[in-house]
């Protein structure tokens, strides 16, 4: 079987519009949370990350648009066009689009919403794009809770290996809303402070909007300097509560375990860990787990969800983009927010931006239902 | 008190969707999640909300909710006592 | 290797019946989802309280793997599903909710793959999840992604189809790809049985 890589790729995302604007600002330990009063998502202040409206039109009308889209098809719009062209492919019957996303298009359930409700349809957000681009072949939007992101990279990987694409883009993006910032409210989750995965001060999660892709190939020549190859994937159900994570990690131990089994490595050989850490109670506890089950409560870990919040069906993608940019730059990044471990296990956590020499690491992401991702990435360099 | 207490069980029963239990089934003091009724952490946050919508009574900290909603005594007098 | 594939049973639920392997199970003159549903869990003597918790479109997936899945014993099952209105039955329920007292139970179910959890507790399965959005049937793509399953040996069995709920319209089709089976599994089988229980 051809080996599969992860190549060029866009974070949309309020540091800016390119995965470098992001890069730089994480490797400074910099948070894009900001504290926001907007009583139309929820009455009390709440910290989010999102790129203004004003910017995201601005970028968007480049593209030239000849009609109107939703702010969640201009975000996945700009990402994808960055990544499009700059991957330089021509948009055959063999090349794929596959969205991640939640909720899509959620937001036109609003009253105010000038459009139609139709557009609430996952697979019309699914056309929308794909006729924007012209892609031959239709839209597969997957939406699978909060492992969309990181699953939608093993999907990439799997139609390429049963030959059904040589090339699939995969962009993941959901909205700030009131829909999701009520639901969560309701579940006690939200964090009224900035985030603090796996410290014992941790309170709940912020929600934040980004859209980000990736070029997900077999073409040893369509590489970029921070390209990875997909070494292993896998996807668990804890197959015991549809929202409370699982007290013996269950689901989560399992993927990591049978992702490793696809690949020559040992954990031992796994140079850093991308974890999940919405830091909610349950959710940072159930990883600290299935981490020290796995064996991997040494090899360094954060959580990127204190420099964006947990931005739902992008957030698996968005972090195994940064993941890639990591390997590259040799350079762990910190787990932003964390001071004191409050987790019952053991947990090597990033506490300052620190160079080390990096070849692989492990994405992992767990959602409601019940669902766990976990998948392994080498670096590789280009053209070789 | 046992009007309320009635009132409780029948509210558990329908906002929880517990379709296999009736109101005489709920004894007074039997506890509500774990062995007895085998309620889960949802069935307490829409506890929480019920507190909140029928009777205006906002939990500060969630985790107050484990000792109130033990059983169906404990969740009358604390209502019976914060009741606006 | 396509052809080395097998459809080894599957299911209907349509206009308050369900079918097994094309025969009539269960059906009833209701009024609305929720009581075929009710009386099917009774006809069936399910004895899963959980089951009246769930939204309606976990209830349909759940009521129509159960027949595929009751006497399973590959538990390496992954579980594979499409449809089209994703959960925006439930999802309008929590919009009309949630400037009041929007309610934990139903916002769980905002996520069109709870359905699967629900499957994967009910049968203990820790497998392979995955729950695509289509305009419509879409035999290819889910013959390819269950092939992939199979071929890297992720899942022994594959549980795929397409479960829709909206405005009380439902529309289930299950089936269990396998190594073995009456039915090959091929887009023109898949085809046929979608659209005749």
């Amino acid at each position: 079987m051809d080996k599969v890589f992860l190549s060029y790729n866009n974070i949309v995302s309020a540091y800016g519009f390119d995965s470098l604007s992001a890069i730089s600002q994480i490797e400074n330990e910099v948070s894009s949370l900001k504290r926001t009063e907007d009583e139309r998502i929820l009455s009390d202040p709440f910290y989010t990350s999102r790129p203004t409206d004003t910017i995201v039109s601005e970028a968007f009308e480049l593209l030239q648009p000849t009609k109107k889209y939703t702010r969640l098809e201009k975000l996945l719009a700009i990402s994808l066009a960055s990544t499009i062209r700059q991957s330089n492919i021509a948009l055959t019957n063999r090349v794929g689009l596959i969205i991640s996303t939640t909720k899509g298009n959620i937001d036109v359930l609003e009253r105010a919403n000038p459009f139609p409700e139709e557009r609430a349809y996952l697979s019309e957000l699914g056309t929308q794009i794909k006729s924007f681009f012209q892609f031959e072949n239709d839209a597969v939007v997957l939406s699978n809770a909060c492992v969309s992101g990181v699953l939608a990279v093993a999907v990439a990987k799997r139609f390429i290996d049963q030959g059904r694409y040589d090339h699939v883009f995969v962009a993941g993006g959901d909205l700030v809303t009131k829909f999701i910032l009520s639901g969560f409210n309701a579940f006690q989750a939200l964090s009224k402070e900035p985030c603090r995965p796996y410290c014992k001060t941790r309170s709940g999660i912020n929600i934040g909007e980004v859209a980000a892709s990736v070029l997900v190939t077999n073409d040893p020549n369509k590489l970029t300097k921070e390209s990875v190859e997909v070494l292993g994937e896998a996807s668990c159900n804890d197959a015991n509560h549809i929202s409370g994570p699982s007290r013996t990690g269950e689901g989560l131990h399992r993927s990591i375990q049978l992702a490793m089994a696809q690949t020559k490595l040992s954990a031992s050989e796994i140079d850093y860990v991308s974890g999940h850490g919405t830091a909610t109670q349950f959710n940072d506890e159930m990883e600290a787990i299935a981490f020290n089950r796995s064996g991997l409560q040494d090899t360094p870990m954060n959580s990127l969800k204190g420099y964006f919040g947990h931005t739902l069906g992008a957030s698996g993608l968005l972090e195994t983009i940064i993941g890639m940019h990591s390997l590259h730059r040799n350079t762990l990044f910190t787990n932003l927010g964390f001071q004191e471990l409050g987790v019952s296990e053991p947990l090597n956590i990033i506490q300052r931006t620190t160079s080390e020499k990096l070849s692989t690491f492990l994405k992992t992401a767990s959602g409601f239902g019940g669902c766990n991702t976990a998948a392994l990435f080498k670096k590789v360099t280009a053209n070789g | 008190m046992s009007d309320l207490k009635q009132e409780l069980k029948e509210k558990i029963i329908e906002q929880l969707n517990l379709e296999d239990v009736s109101v005489a089934e709920i004894g007074d003091t039997d506890q509500l999640f774990g062995e007895g009724l085998g309620l889960d952490s949802i069935d307490a946050l829409e506890l929480i909300v019920m507190l909140d919508k029928d009777y205006g009574i906002k939990l500060a900290d969630p985790k107050e909710g484990r000792k109130i909603f033990e059983s169906v005594d404990t969740m009358a007098t604390y209502i019976e006592a914060n009741r606006a | 290797m396509a052809n080395d594939y097998f459809i080894q049973a599957y299911s209907h639920i349509r206009n308050n019946q369900i079918w097994h392997n094309g025969e009539s199970i269960f059906t009833a003159d209701s009024a609305d989802f929720s009581s075929f549903m009710k009386a099917a869990y009774k006809h069936f003597a399910l004895d899963y309280g959980k089951f009246f918790k769930m939204d309606s479109l976990s209830k349909l997936a759940f009521m129509a793997s159960n027949p595929l899945l009751n006497d399973e014993p590959e538990k390496n099952t992954a579980l594979v599903m499409t449809n089209k209105a994703g959960s925006l039955d439930t999802d309008r329920k929590h919009q009309t909710t949630m400037n009041d007292y929007p309610s934990p139970a139903v916002f769980v179910y905002t996520l069109p793959n709870i359905c699967l959890g629900e499957i994967s507790i009910k049968h203990q399965l820790y497998s392979e999840n995955a729950f695509f959005v289509f305009d419509s049937f879409n035999p290819s793509t889910l013959h390819d992604y269950a092939n992939a399953l199979l071929d890297s040996k992720k899942a022994e069995k594959v549980l795929c189809g397409w479960v829709d709920f909206e405005h009380q319209k439902h529309d289930a089709f299950l089936y269990i790809v396998s190594k073995s089976g009456t039915f090959e599994h091929s887009l023109e089988t898949l085809n046929r049985l979608y659209q005749t229980p």
